[in-house]
């Protein structure tokens, strides 16, 4: 198991250092220090082994945290843990800074004894975390028996992500579907590879327990339901049903019940969470095509003809669209003209960044630039990164649509027609990118 | 509040300020002082002097001031034993608080500080906290009877914790199961025989109804313990699949990761044909494609099992290449190991599309990343033969890039295609020699002058290229050097008029100017070769090579199949067992996958041609390297160079000729119980010697145990053989043997056992120099090559007339093996019997006269316990191992022998062994007498 966390900051001075185990020493902090921090080359493994010990690290910003073991751990359990290590550190102190650490560190010492225990990693849901471990000092001077127990029999309970008797006077939820689209294109329009990578958010302010049930336009439900409906309803919905690769749940969520009926059920954790993630592969709308056309004139210059079209109904607006389009090394100057929105040459990213604030679906537009270059005697020619793309659309490119959620809690009065619920779908480039 | 302030740095004095504070009156200022000492411990000062006023503080009610407070007692306890006594009282007073936060911290640290006599107190708190009505405070307990055991594990054993430890996995609680079997599962890694996690179905059950309950960690917990776990029937296997697979859409990767190596594991068991099998294998695909959407260190981790999964059961993600493309903005770790997947994944099929990516990444900036690309298109070329012809017009593209590494890495990938592909491709040497210049890589170089060498006939000036290789001969490395050797032998047997000068001066070179005996003995091999029979030269030489095979790089299969069952843990990351990099004895045993139930089926085959097609098991080759025309590689390195030990050696005192040997020599079960030798449970005065030697060291020792007959004087007595060479060190060839001594004649039994996917032959084995000068008396008779999964026995004769030299322990023999593919090292040993000769009774009056000689210096004694024989059955039997009586004398009930043993070295030892009737107890007393 984990034998000890050290927390790095940029320089390698060490913030935080928690021994958990005898067989790690202090000099395993020098260790990762002088043979990763300050290692001459890039890092080329996230896991590195030094003198039979083995470091795993992440880096936010400019922190290093780095999990220190002499076992065959469970490689997968300790960056897991390590990420949840971020967040709940986020979740308390906001971002991970140097400065915050260090302001934070009796907390952070804390909560580093409470979620890891001889190595193994403990309850670290925040919720269940903070009821106890606060950043004004530990509550539990004064807390009656009631509120001891209730604090223990949550954070071992089978929903140690939910306390008892929280209380709202409207019951509200917010639900986000977020996806990101991600498409690899060759310079002839063919799609290599395209995913859309979709994260369903949830912000709760329930009262209770309340029981909920998530639907969606799942094609296996549907076709499920079809054969039970009558054709008619199954025709209309089979068409707006989308396949789903695989997706997986926040732990609140029943598996087996998913396993078994693939109906998603749980009782969620207050306020926001991320319910489920999910992966589809088919039938994507990609909302932008880029159209490349790169033209070497002789050795010193290149023309390049970039052409957007947005692919979407054309009531919908996409906003924050970035095109960059990568110029090569040894580019002296550049001369661009767009015919919407605002185009520079930043030398300093070797790159022409087009920048467009809004657009219409179905409309098209089109950049072009003249690229003088220096000559040099480089043997290697240049590699031609692929144009990357960023935007924001207001639907969701897999097609995705919740169908309804539904929210029991018997023991309160109040019922599914009282939350009010709010939906909200918004789609985002991931790595969108097209060869030139 | 703002922390920051503790960390700067303070002048000369501090210690002494903080000193001053920390005995402060008032609460606040207490604390702060507690924090700075925390930050000065954190920076790594030393603020071990101020033990005394830091314990002080800690008889607190204020929380936070009592976990700083113990988290510097877990740093400086140990430091200072006696002194953190003084913290034990509130310890104690703690784990009686009502509080159970309070409970639980006080138990949690205590079991930090590793001091003994604060363990001493920790026991009893410990027990009561063990069955505390608080689930909080059980969970923790649980682990720290792990954190005792890693302390002082005799005394958690006394104290039975690991029966309540046991019966914790029946709680109530989930997270208290999950931590109970995250404490076993440790426990259990350090004691491997225990048992301790008895898993039977009734155990199983619960940690499968825990499962569904507890936390994503307690989830990985008890996934990775349920791996360990081995069904008893396919039935019981696939129910605990069934109830597994759930967890593959848990968004936790580890507990995804978990999860497909249970089923990876039970899938194993369960039958081909049966239509669950077929869905589980669907079912594995989609997590673990998504598992590549998480965070670069956990995509690598993923990749990394991927890497092994697709070696063991490629059907699962055969139809995934795409998401194995690379991205531009992939850490380079990432690209790496995506790179080496797809290539697995190449066929056929997707065949166009992987060469298309493959093309786009040999233009990127990453030089490890485009060397990679480029030798991944050769692979192809000689994976897929139909785009093989597609392979070698875009790496010719490549060449005329004139990247310096990109036409290397291109000229050692062609090599390769050419031995694949002979005759087809040979219209490209021309592009390849216009690229010899800028060729400054060994690997290249060698492939570059093999390609020469191989088609001097097709190349006009093959003569002059060569002959420019050979002006900086010294300066090449010693695989280059090798392959102009052969190539210049190669021209010259071609084109013998124009090149005898080129030649001359190549073996020259080779034998008198080189220190690398190699290089010398292959330049003498083909000397005598041209220069006694040119026809003999012709054929050896320029034999045809058999093809190579398609698939490289493969992981052996047994160290596959080892590593299938550490999915998910460093093993898997790393690719090596975890013996490798995990030091002591945990998690150093060896896991394997279990086999298939009904069919007699060998587990470790993987699918073969369920769909009908040719997927058949790819055959291991080794490296190129060996491959490049080795052919006269007979040179068994001598075994100057250390020989890794195979046996958990068993350390016979050097000095101490006879001592282990003979101790157990009558240690074993005479009374004819029916293990033979297995069990030589004498606790006696050589413990080591006893516990530790099954076979090999012991033999001497289990010379009673021959069917536990009595009055026959059989022959010498054969231990059971045992493995000396496991597969996974030898690319497949499994060794086990034994020694015996048949009509005065030293032999060593040995089987070889191919568990490789081809073919071995040519064997050949020589012994470092040893001890007493044991040495191979004739060659090892494998006379048919050793099929796959074949097992041939061969008796090898030893003598006794090779070279001396003194090993540690004495009878120590490290011993190379060779074959098609390599050399293989491991150290076994002999029993010293083995050296006893027949001509070993000495007279009466010679043996008196010596006895007498012998200096008391040369003289040990010890006991041999436990065993039930008179005194002449003993001498008997001992008279089958040449262990001779001279006399016998009975003296107040006890019968003393007087035996004598001759060694083919000519050591005489001479033994007084005094047999009490009754008494099972042995003592003998022994002299030596040194070489006469």
């Amino acid at each position: 198991m984990i034998g000890g966390l050290f927390i790095y900051n940029h320089k390698g001075e060490v913030l935080i250092s928690r021994v958990y185990r005898d067989d790690i020493g202090r000099n395993a902090v020098d260790a990762f220090r002088v043979n990763v921090i300050h290692a001459r080359q890039q890092v080329r493994s996230p896991v590195t082994n030094i003198a039979r010990t083995s470091f795993f690290h992440v880096k936010r910003s400019n922190i290093w945290l780095a999990a220190v073991t002499k076992q065959n751990v469970n490689a997968a359990m300790v960056f897991e843990f390590l990420y949840k290590m971020c967040d709940v550190m986020t979740a308390y102190f906001g971002k991970i800074s140097e400065e915050n650490i260090k302001n934070n560190f009796v907390l952070i010492y804390e909560l580093l004894d409470e979620i890891l225990d001889f190595g193994y990693p403990q309850n670290s849901e925040t919720g269940a975390l903070k009821t106890f471990i606060t950043q004004q000092g530990i509550k539990g001077q004064h807390q009656t028996k009631e509120e001891q127990s209730q604090i223990t029999s949550q954070v071992t309970g089978q929903i140690g992500w939910r306390r008892e008797g929280i209380k709202y006077r409207r019951n509200e939820l917010f639900l986000d579907v977020l996806e990101s689209v991600n498409l690899l294109m060759s310079p002839q329009g063919q799609v290599l590879s395209a995913h859309v990578s979709g994260r369903v958010v949830m912000k709760s302010y329930l009262s209770g327990m309340p029981e909920c049930k998530f639907g969606m336009n799942d094609k296996i439900v549907i076709d499920k339901q079809g054969k039970g409906g009558t054709t008619d309803d199954a025709g209309k919905s089979g068409k707006q049903s989308i396949a789903i690769d695989d997706c997986t749940f926040h732990q609140c969520v029943r598996l087996s019940k998913f396993d078994s009926e693939r109906s998603i059920s749980f009782i969620p954790p207050d306020g926001e969470y991320e319910l489920m993630r999910y992966r589809t592969t088919k039938d994507i709308i990609l909302p932008f095509r880029v159209i490349p056309l790169v033209r070497e004139v002789g050795r010193t210059k290149l023309e390049v003809k970039v052409v957007i079209k947005s692919n979407f109904k054309p009531s919908l607006l996409a906003q924050k669209i970035e095109v960059r389009i990568p110029t090569p090394l040894n580019t002296s100057g550049v001369q661009v003209i767009c015919m919407k929105g605002k185009a520079k040459y930043k030398a300093s990213e070797n790159a022409i960044v087009w920048k467009i604030k809004r657009m219409a679906g179905m409309k098209e537009s089109q950049i072009s630039a003249e690229i003088e270059l220096l000559p040099t005697n480089d043997k290697k020619k240049w590699a031609r990164p692929p144009i990357s793309m960023n935007f924001e659309v207001p639907f969701a490119p897999s097609g995705l649509k919740v169908r309804y959620l539904k929210v029991f809690e018997s023991k309160l009065n109040y019922s599914d027609h009282d939350v009010i619920k709010w939906v909200r779908y918004i789609g985002r480039s991931g790595i969108y990118e097209t060869r030139c | 509040m703002t922390d920051s302030k503790y960390f700067t740095t303070t002048k000369k004095g501090e210690i002494f300020e903080l000193k001053a504070e920390l005995n402060s009156d008032k609460k606040e200022k207490k604390k702060e002082a507690v924090k700075k000492v925390i930050a000065s411990m954190t920076v790594g000062k030393d603020v071990s002097a101020l033990f005394p006023d830091v314990v002080n503080c800690m008889q607190t009610d204020n929380l936070e001031l009592k976990k700083l407070v113990y988290l510097y007692l877990m740093n400086y306890a140990k430091s200072q034993p006696d002194m953190a006594i003084m913290a034990v009282n509130t310890f104690v007073k703690d784990c009686e608080d009502p509080n159970p936060l309070i409970r639980a911290l006080a138990v949690r640290t205590m079991g930090c500080i590793r001091v003994d006599k604060i363990t001493e107190y920790l026991c009893e708190p410990l027990r009561k906290c063990l069955k505390d009505e608080d689930p909080y405070v059980r969970k923790t307990a649980a682990v720290c009877v792990a954190k005792l055991h890693d302390i002082n594990a005799q005394l958690v054993e006394d104290q039975g914790f690991l029966d309540t430890l046991k019966d914790l996995i029946s709680d109530s609680n989930p997270m208290v199961v999950a931590n109970a079997v995250a404490a076993l599962s440790e426990i259990a890694e350090s004691h491997p025989n225990s048992n301790l996690l008895d898993l039977n179905p009734q155990t199983i059950n619960k940690l499968l109804t825990a499962l569904n309950e507890c936390t994503e960690w307690g989830q990985i917990f008890i996934l990775d313990c349920l791996a360990n776990y081995t069904p008893r029937d396919d039935r019981e296997s696939q129910s605990i699949c069934e109830r597994v697979t759930p967890r593959l859409s848990h968004a936790n990767s580890a507990v995804v990761l978990s999860a497909v190596k249970v089923l990876m594991k039970f899938m194993e068991m369960l039958p081909k044909d049966l239509d669950y099998y077929g869905t589980l294998l669907k079912k594995l695909a989609p997590p673990l494609v998504t598992l590549l959407s998480a965070e670069p260190e956990l995509q690598y981790v993923a990749l990394r099992n991927i890497n092994l999964i697709v070696q063991k059961r490629p059907e699962i993600l055969k139809h995934e290449m795409k998401v194995f493309f690379v991205k531009y903005n992939d850490p380079i770790y990432v690209k790496l190991e995506k790179l080496d997947i797809m290539i697995r994944l190449a066929s056929q099929a997707n065949i166009a599309q992987v060469l298309a990516e493959l093309k786009e990444y040999a233009t990127e900036v990453d030089v490890d990343f485009v060397r990679k690309a480029v030798r991944a298109i050769g692979r192809c070329a000689i994976k897929v033969e139909q785009s093989a012809e597609r392979c070698v017009s875009t790496l010719l593209d490549l060449i005329q890039t004139k990247v310096n590494y990109v036409v290397q890495e291109a000229i050692v990938v062609i090599k390769d295609i050419f031995r694949k592909y002979p005759n087809k491709y040979e219209s490209v040497i021309a592009t390849l020699c216009e690229n010899l210049d800028s060729l400054d890589e060994p690997e290249a170089r060698a492939a570059m002058i093999w390609i020469v060498g191989e088609y001097a006939e097709r190349i006009d000036n093959a003569d002059e290229l060569l002959e420019s290789f050979l002006e900086g001969f010294h300066d090449e490395s010693t695989q280059v050097q090798l392959q102009l050797l052969t190539a210049i032998v190669k021209l010259f047997l071609k084109k013998p008029t124009e090149t005898q000068e080129l030649v001359q001066q190549v073996l020259s070179l080779a034998t008198q100017d080189s220190d690398n005996p190699d290089l010398r003995d292959r330049g003498y091999i083909y000397w005598r070769l041209l220069s006694t029979d040119p026809v003999a030269a012709k054929e050896v030489v320029l034999a045809e090579k058999p093809l190579i095979s398609e698939e490289t790089d493969l992981i052996e299969p047994t160290l596959l199949d080892e590593l299938i069952c550490h999915i998910g843990t460093l093993a898997s990351v790393y690719h090596k067992p975890p013996s490798a990099f995990v030091e002591g004895s945990r998690g150093v045993q060896h896991k394997r996958l279990p086999a298939r139930a009904g069919s007699g089926e060998s587990a470790e085959s993987p699918e073969v041609g369920q769909s009908g097609t040719s997927e058949a098991p790819p055959a291991v080759i080794p490296s190129q390297g060996d491959l490049l025309g080795d052919l006269l590689n007979l040179d068994l390195a001598p075994a100057t160079t250390t020989v890794p030990s195979v046996q958990p050696s068993m350390q016979m005192g050097a000095m101490d000729l006879l001592g282990g040997g003979l101790d157990s020599l009558l240690g074993g079960d005479i009374g004819g119980s029916p293990s033979m030798g297995a069990a030589l449970g004498a606790p006696a005065a050589m413990p080591a010697a006893l516990s530790n030697a099954p076979a090999v060291g012991g033999g001497l020792g289990d010379l009673f145990d021959l069917g536990g007959g009595v009055g026959m004087p059989t022959g010498f007595y054969v231990a059971p053989k045992t493995l000396f060479l496991p597969a996974m060190k030898a690319k497949g060839l499994e060794i086990s043997g034994t020694f015996a001594r048949r009509g005065g004649i030293i032999q060593m039994d040995l089987s070889l056992t191919n568990k490789a996917m081809s073919v071995m032959t040519d064997f050949a084995i020589q012994f470092n120099r040893n001890s007493f000068g044991l040495a191979p008396a004739g060659p090892l008779q494998v006379l048919t090559p050793l099929t796959p999964n074949q097992t041939i026995d061969v008796s090898l004769p030893l003598g006794t007339t090779g070279p001396v030299m003194k090993m540690e322990p004495l009878n120590n023999l490290q011993v190379a093996v060779k074959n098609n593919i390599d050399v293989f090292y491991f150290s076994c040993q002999y029993p010293l019997s083995l050296l006893f000769v027949e001509d070993g009774k000495m007279e009466r009056q010679v043996f008196l006269a010596t006895w007498k000689d012998i200096p008391n210096d040369n003289e040990a004694q010890f006991q041999i316990k436990d065993v039930h024989l008179n005194s002449d059955a003993a001498s008997n039997k001992l008279q089958g191992s040449n262990i001779f009586t001279i006399a016998k004398r009975t003296v107040d009930a006890q019968d003393m022998l007087y035996q004598s043993i001759k060694l083919t070295n000519g050591i005489w030892v001479l033994a007084e062994m005094r047999v009490q009737t009754g008494n099972p107890n042995y003592t003998v007393n022994r002299n030596k007498e040194s070489c006469q």
